[in-house]
């Protein structure tokens, strides 16, 4: 008993205070981390454009741009509910966020159907990553950021139970707020990779 | 809540529990630091003997004792264990563990959990990079393309555990920042932090910026054998000298993430021996982040004969002299805190001052390899290989040992034998210069390194550095036995053998389970020596 407690209270006595604004910085810190796991990509895309603009123009018209677009307005309307979640946990609504977060969920579910679509066309047109630098880019990026699509949806799995379990309140909202920081990063992310890869020409 | 009460009363140290699950699943920053620790040094010891079996076919010209592809396989296994499995992670997971939220007055860091969580994932990289060893890549630790996209070494998975790696690395410096932002005791001001903590934040923030660039740069080579992604292969559009600039806006940064940590460990060792408060704190702080922020702007100066532009060359020349200044003001004042000190040459500061004598000649040899027109004849030649061993042994293996010596008796509540370590340091010292020196010479005379032969004329100069390297060895050896030995039958050590003023010697040896009994109120900085309260 004497150890538990000792080893329990080791993980747990930090002031609430402090707790709230170290994790908010501690997950801005990983976002800016991302942000440079993508930024070599990023990179990557602008030498590569500069070097072959025909081959940019010509191949991009292959990629959907109305799939593209729909996905668009699917994952900026998550960020709106998950916004809300964050925003209704504050007031202590518990019912709420948990069907808020639910709709984010569906969400990036429906945004996860729309990509095997997607890819499984290009695979039937014989497109595949090592098409070209194009599709390279192409794959690697919307791969990587679907990659970030299933975390976030695992986060977001566990922020949904924890919900329904009455874990959260007003006064203790800190891993749905991070949590929601997580998905607007995979929501901007894609709002970046949609003009690049889909609509500049 | 009865058992709360007691915590406060009796003192328990943080080694106490015993039991391998007390140790894997245990949140407590000093002992994931000593989990660190004995891994690092693990690993140290392993690319050691990799470097002893290198520097042993180097004996004679030809390729008597291992085939050149052995070789090949010897100096990559040697760096890349070296460089990503003990001196990136190095002082920093371990002694940072172990000393920042003792030092800044912290129950613990931000984040425990994350904390542990940062181990395993090293320990998954590490057991990825075992398994790669069934077939082991002969690149070089540098992963250069084309090659390392066309060799039927297994490339994917080394570079697989880097990855892995990267991510404990990112996780452990977005703890430490969070912690030195979030955790420091009341009236523990940023100019009142020990110079060990600034060191310790502006490595974190450079691992924080550059490792995800390394990430993504290894993840696109993995694709580039795996998915024929074409990125770095001219066949397929790419650009192999992409891969140069990735790896070096990654790499070069990690340099410092090397060596920063050591130069915090000095910054502590000096004032404590000189019995002298430290002379340019802030120029000291300040200085770890100028060289921080200047790492991000040097890093084609590994370029220079791979076909950059002149203009490209030339600028970034120029930004590389630059990390100079930053780097001599540190060395200056460690200088300038020795002068009119009384001086008390205890292993510890031996090895401190091991430090400033070679990783001045680390420093200024990284000049000549600066100057645009030098480093066309010195690059790839031995000049090389010895500028990098002056700042890494010379620089963060000194700085490593030190604190080894420094720290031995807070964290684990014992003493050495002082003799003995004296001697292994002489060795050490003895062993590293004969072997490092005479590569100088073999460089400037145009000798390349990665061949597992040379032409007879740097015969003498070849056995010498081999000589050397069994010396060096053999310090090393003697340094590992006498520290061990201490754990097992060293004399119980004191709470504060050295007189020290920082926090962590406020507490006894070893330190409590929950740090501090109260969290302490801080009212100066810690490096008021040899003046009267």
């Amino acid at each position: 008993m004497g150890d538990a407690s000792t080893e329990h209270s080791h993980g747990h006595h930090m002031d609430p205070a402090v707790e709230y604004s170290s994790s908010k910085l501690g997950m801005w810190l990983f976002l800016g981390t991302e942000i440079l796991l993508f930024g070599g990509l990023f990179a990557a895309y602008a030498i590569f454009r500069a070097k072959y603009p025909e081959m940019f123009f010509e191949q991009h018209v292959e990629l959907n741009k109305k799939m593209g677009a729909v996905n668009t307005c699917i994952l900026i309307f998550s960020s709106l509910t998950m916004a809300m979640g964050v925003s209704a946990i504050q007031r202590g609504k518990q019912k709420v966020t948990a069907i808020l977060i639910l709709i984010t969920i569906l969400c990036g579910l429906g945004f996860g159907v729309v990509k095997y679509f997607e890819y499984s066309a290009k695979f039937h047109h014989h497109i595949y990553p090592d098409t070209s630098i194009f599709f390279s880019l192409y794959f690697l990026m919307t791969g990587l950021h679907m990659l970030h699509v299933f975390i976030g949806l695992t986060i977001l799995s566990v922020l949904f139970v924890l919900t329904l379990k009455g874990k959260f309140t007003a006064k203790y909202s800190t891993p749905v707020e991070v949590g929601g920081l997580y998905w607007h990063l995979v929501d901007l992310i894609w709002i970046y990779l949609f003009p690049l890869l889909y609509l500049i020409g | 809540m009865a058992n709360h009460t007691i915590a406060h009363n009796v003192y328990v140290p943080f080694l106490e529990k015993k039991g391998i699950l007390s140790w894997i699943l245990t949140t407590d920053h000093k002992r994931i630091g000593i989990m660190y620790l004995i891994s690092i040094s693990f690993f140290f010891l392993v690319a050691g003997v990799f470097a002893l079996l290198m520097r042993y076919e180097l004996l004679t010209p030809a390729s008597d004792f291992v085939q050149p592809h052995t070789y090949n396989v010897l100096f990559t296994l040697h760096g890349s264990i070296m460089v990503f499995f003990f001196i990136v992670p190095g002082l920093a997971a371990s002694f940072g563990n172990f000393l920042i939220p003792l030092m800044i007055g912290a129950p613990d860091v931000a984040f425990p959990k994350l904390n542990l969580g940062s181990y395993w994932i090293y320990l998954l990289g590490a057991a990825i990079v075992l398994i790669a060893l069934a077939k082991p890549a002969d690149t070089g630790w540098t992963f250069y393309t084309p090659y390392s996209a066309t060799t039927d070494t297994d490339v994917v998975l080394i570079t697989l555990g880097v990855f892995v790696l990267g991510f404990s690395s990112i996780l452990t410096g977005l703890n430490f920042i969070v912690t030195i932002h979030k955790m420091r005791a009341p009236g523990m001001t940023w100019h009142r932090l020990p110079l060990f903590i600034w060191a310790s934040y502006a490595t974190a923030i450079l691992q924080l910026l550059a490792t995800p660039v390394v990430g993504i740069t290894l993840l696109l080579l993995i694709t580039e054998r795996t998915l024929g992604v074409g990125f770095f292969d001219p066949a397929k559009g790419g650009d192999p000298v992409l891969f140069q600039n990735f790896f070096w806006f990654y790499s070069h940064p990690a340099v410092y993430i090397m060596i920063i940590p050591a130069m915090g460990v000095i910054s502590e060792i000096i004032p404590v021996f000189a019995r002298k408060p430290i002379f340019g704190y802030k120029a000291i702080a300040y200085s770890s982040l100028g060289i921080a922020f200047i790492s991000f702007l040097v890093w084609a100066h590994h370029m220079f004969t791979s076909g950059i532009s002149d203009i490209a060359a030339t600028i970034f020349s120029f930004l590389t002299f630059l990390v100079a200044i930053p780097t001599a003001i540190k060395v200056f004042n460690w200088t300038a805190t020795l002068y009119k000190g009384s001086i008390h040459l205890h292993s510890a500061m031996l090895y401190a001052l091991a430090f400033i004598f070679l990783f001045t000649i680390g420093g200024l040899t990284g000049l000549f390899l600066g100057a645009l027109a030098a480093d066309i004849h010195l690059h790839d030649t031995y000049f090389v290989v010895a500028h990098m061993h002056y700042v890494m042994i010379g620089g963060t293996v000194m700085g490593f040992f030190g604190a080894l010596h420094f720290w031995y008796p807070k964290w684990f509540g014992r003493m050495f034998n002082e003799t003995v370590a004296k001697i292994a340091w002489l060795f050490i010292f003895i062993g590293f210069n004969v072997t490092f020196f005479p590569q100088f010479f073999l460089g400037v005379q145009g000798m390349p390194r990665r061949y597992a032969t040379y032409p007879p004329q740097f015969e003498s100069l070849m056995s010498l550095s081999t000589y050397g390297s069994w010396i060096l060895g053999f310090g090393i050896f003697i340094m590992t036995l006498n520290l061990i030995a201490g754990l097992i039958n060293g004399e119980k050590a004191p709470q504060n053998p050295y007189g020290s003023l920082s926090l962590e010697w406020q507490v006894p040896s070893p330190p409590p389970l929950e740090n501090f009994e109260e969290i302490p109120h801080v009212t100066d900085w810690s490096y008021g020596y040899g003046k009267k309260k």
